[in-house]
């Protein structure tokens, strides 16, 4: 084994072909397999591998493009099993871009926010009022439900609005720290949640705990968004932007301020970096991303209640973050992904299966110990675990490491040859 | 609207105060741990949920073998109380052995992201025994103490009307002030108490002054989770149904407690419950009266939750507390 990887290392023709070979196979069974869950979950790893090939950034980009966009909604097509590979995927990509998000306020900044789900939850009900009936109760101008083609102005709008409160948040917060943070944002989270549940009088505005049925689907140019294949490309396009802005950020000039500001506050202000409006920043790009998701979420589900955007669910975001590693985007995405179709369809398909088993007599097996019950079990020991063992999560973060002597020359060209990378420390003292 | 308010003061004062109690002690487990390591032990309501429910199986298997019925109520009570700060004591140092002395030098994220993972675990640890026993995880005890009482405020003024309490709720309040007296003698006055305070004052300097660092903090969780689980058995006989998701919120307001009174002072996180207790009591009562109808009573969590973000950004060292400069 040992021999073989280190054949592959440094061959980039081998790995190229090995990847392809594996999509091939990986799809062709798929294909052929229909309702097989197994071969969709490993396709999906394909996209991992291909993280650790040592392929340059662009092609690597073009493969999980002509993966995500073409192999993946192709091969999975014909079967039964369609629509429910495309509405994990779909989900998948929701929960992959509250990570990242969640990601520059934990993982970057290092603000431990416990209630990022509130944010979720405002997009989902921005879009929510506005696609049904349920605006035409306070607003005095205008006809409700809006069409669907408004969908496409209210992803920016519940970006705005998620980032709004991201700010009104953080302005208070900002005076208190650390673990004191986590119990401000913590009841935050939950004061939302609560308001969003009891807002249906004096006047109706979110129909409290009954929730928002039928939210209209979005449409562009007469052609409705309904199915969980179609949602797919919605959610794929925004999280390919939101993938952008964040390696954007990461390196970026505020992007360094938010690491600095987590390793050691007092150390960053008194290298200049404007605590408040570092501070903000993180809070409202983080919540932007949530809020985007949010109108998707929304329009997806045609239905939104306050029973979607619970503790569990912040928790989980922040387990993905954990497991994946904090500030790292790679890693994030993969946590994120794990913890989704571990929830969706792993934990399900085990109970199906135990269920199976003692129906048969096989063994018998108790329905309190249902591992789809288990999550707050399984995330919990997911939290300590990587805590105690592996506080920088799967894929450890990385900083770009530069050359003095070539910075101080100054040329472009011979800059970008000699930057290297080397394991970010923040997590692992 | 003043006189309505004044009419049920006496029974909101009765009902804040049984509420306050509770949110006093389990306010002491919080403000003791982070007095000393200055962490949020969020395990700490999932603590007092556990104890509400071993002291519920107790109290259901006695029944079952007739012994509740054989000996005096109370005497059933106080062994109950007894066996279960004990199991709940050790567990609060289990859970400090495991999951956060391996993390006493990292960064006070991990430590906490640990605290949380914790929390989550004991709720589904308890949820799925006691699903898997009773077939349902929501548990109701049996019945004991119910003999109302009733303290006739209106002859003192008509504008009050009678307070109705439990005997329940005197037999919490008189053993959440047993336990405060003594949790403050043994702080204050004994050797034990005066290491907890050296280490809470600064550790490494305790430790050169041959105190077992380890071995007080140890100490400390057990006696905060004692008390915690204490409660939980008290909370479990006071308002009957139990699940394992009440340790969460009650934590939290708990929590909100001791900041309230300074955290890291126990006098201060018991006068913190107590004023929690029947602020909370109070906007459950009034607060559709007081907004006009516009905020009902199920705003009362959202006004706990207010007072905390509003000590937290304006008082953060708390009403007894003293303010620390940070030092660089």
């Amino acid at each position: 084994m040992n021999k073989l990887t280190s054949k592959l290392k440094g061959n980039k023709l081998a790995q190229i072909i090995l990847l392809v070979l594996y999509v091939l196979i990986t799809s062709l069974s798929l294909y052929l397999a229909q309702a097989s869950v197994t071969a969709f979950l490993l396709l999906l790893f394909s996209l991992l591998l291909l993280y650790y090939t040592e392929l340059p950034d662009r092609l690597k980009w073009l493969i999980a493009g002509v993966v995500l966009i073409g192999v993946i909604p192709f091969v999975s097509s014909t079967g039964p099993g369609y629509q429910s590979y495309m509405e994990v995927a779909t989900v998948v990509g929701i929960y992959v871009a509250m990570a990242l998000g969640l990601n520059i306020v934990v993982g970057l900044a290092g603000l431990l926010d416990l209630g990022f789900v509130a944010f979720f939850a405002i997009g989902a009900y921005t879009y929510g009022i506005f696609a049904t009936g349920q605006a035409a109760n306070f607003m005095p101008f205008g006809t409700f439900p809006l069409s669907g083609e408004s969908f496409w102005i209210f992803i920016l709008i519940g970006c705005f609005v998620a980032a709004l409160f991201g700010v009104l948040l953080g302005i208070p917060v900002l005076r208190v720290k650390g673990d004191y943070l986590a119990i401000v944002t913590l009841g935050f989270g939950e004061i939302i949640r609560i308001v969003f549940n009891n807002l249906d009088k004096p006047v109706n505005i979110t129909n409290g705990a009954m929730g928002l049925a039928s939210v209209k689907p979005p449409e562009i140019f007469g052609y409705q968004f309904v199915y969980p294949n179609q949602f797919y490309f919605i959610v794929l396009a925004i999280l390919f932007l939101v993938i952008l802005a964040v390696r954007r950020f990461e390196f970026s000039k505020i992007g360094r301020s938010w690491k600095a500001v987590r390793e050691n506050e007092i150390a960053a202000q008194s290298m200049g970096i404007h605590l408040v409006r570092t501070k903000l920043l993180a809070f409202a790009i983080g919540a932007s991303f949530s809020g985007m998701m949010g109108v998707v979420f929304a329009a997806k589900q045609t239905f939104v209640d306050p029973t979607s955007f619970t503790l569990l669910e912040s928790i989980t975001i922040l387990v993905m973050v954990i497991l994946g590693g904090m500030g790292s985007v790679p890693g994030v995405i993969l946590g994120a992904a794990v913890i989704t179709i571990l929830n969706l369809q792993v934990l399900t398909e085990v109970t199906n299966y135990l269920n199976q088993l003692s129906l048969d007599g096989v063994i018998s097996f108790p329905e309190a110990l249902a591992p789809a019950k288990m999550q707050r079990f399984i995330f919990g020991a997911i939290l300590i675990i990587f805590a105690i063992y592996r506080p920088q999560g799967l894929i450890p973060s990385k900083n770009p490491v530069f050359d003095e002597e070539s910075l101080k020359e100054g040329s472009k060209k011979h800059r970008k040859e000699q930057i290297t990378v080397e394991p970010d420390k923040g997590f692992q003292a | 609207m003043l006189a309505d308010i004044l009419q049920s003061l006496p029974q909101v004062l009765v009902d804040g105060i049984a509420l306050g109690a509770i949110y006093a002690v389990i306010a002491l487990g919080y403000t003791m741990v982070y007095g000393i390591l200055e962490l949020i032990n969020f395990a700490h309501g999932e603590i007092f949920m556990t104890g509400a429910f071993i002291g519920v199986a107790m109290l259901i298997l006695m029944t079952g073998m007739g012994w509740l019925a054989a000996m005096p109520a109370i005497l059933a009570l106080i062994l109950v109380l007894v066996v279960t700060s004990i199991l709940t004591g050790f567990m609060g140092v289990g859970i400090e052995r495991m999951a956060y002395r391996p993390l006493r030098n990292s960064p006070k994220l991990i430590t906490l992201i640990s605290a949380i993972g914790v929390s989550f675990l004991l709720q589904d640890l308890v949820r799925f025994i006691t699903e898997y026993k009773r077939g349902n995880y929501i548990l109701t005890g049996p019945s004991m103490f119910n003999e109302q009482f009733s303290i006739k405020f209106s002859s003192i003024s008509s504008s009050f009307s009678d307070a109705f309490f439990k005997t329940s709720t005197l037999i919490l309040i008189i053993a959440v002030v047993i336990m405060m007296i003594g949790l403050d003698f043994f702080v204050n006055k004994t050797k034990w108490g005066m290491a907890m305070r050296a280490v809470a004052q600064d550790r490494e300097t305790a430790s050169l002054m041959s105190i077992n660092v380890n071995r007080v903090i140890s100490l400390t969780f057990f006696i905060g989770s004692a008390l915690g689980g204490a409660t939980g058995v008290l909370f479990a006989v006071q308002y009957g149904t139990i699940d394992p998701y009440i340790g969460f919120i009650l934590g939290l307001k708990a929590f909100t407690a001791a900041v309230l009174g300074g955290i890291g002072n126990i006098r201060g996180a018991m006068a913190g419950g107590l004023m929690l207790g029947i602020l909370e009591m109070f906007a459950a009562a009034n607060l559709q009266l007081l907004t006009g109808g516009i905020f009902g009573a199920e705003y009362k969590d959202v006004f706990a939750f207010a007072i905390l973000i509003v000590v937290l950004i304006f008082k953060p060292e708390g009403l007894f507390g003293k303010a620390v400069t940070e030092k660089v």
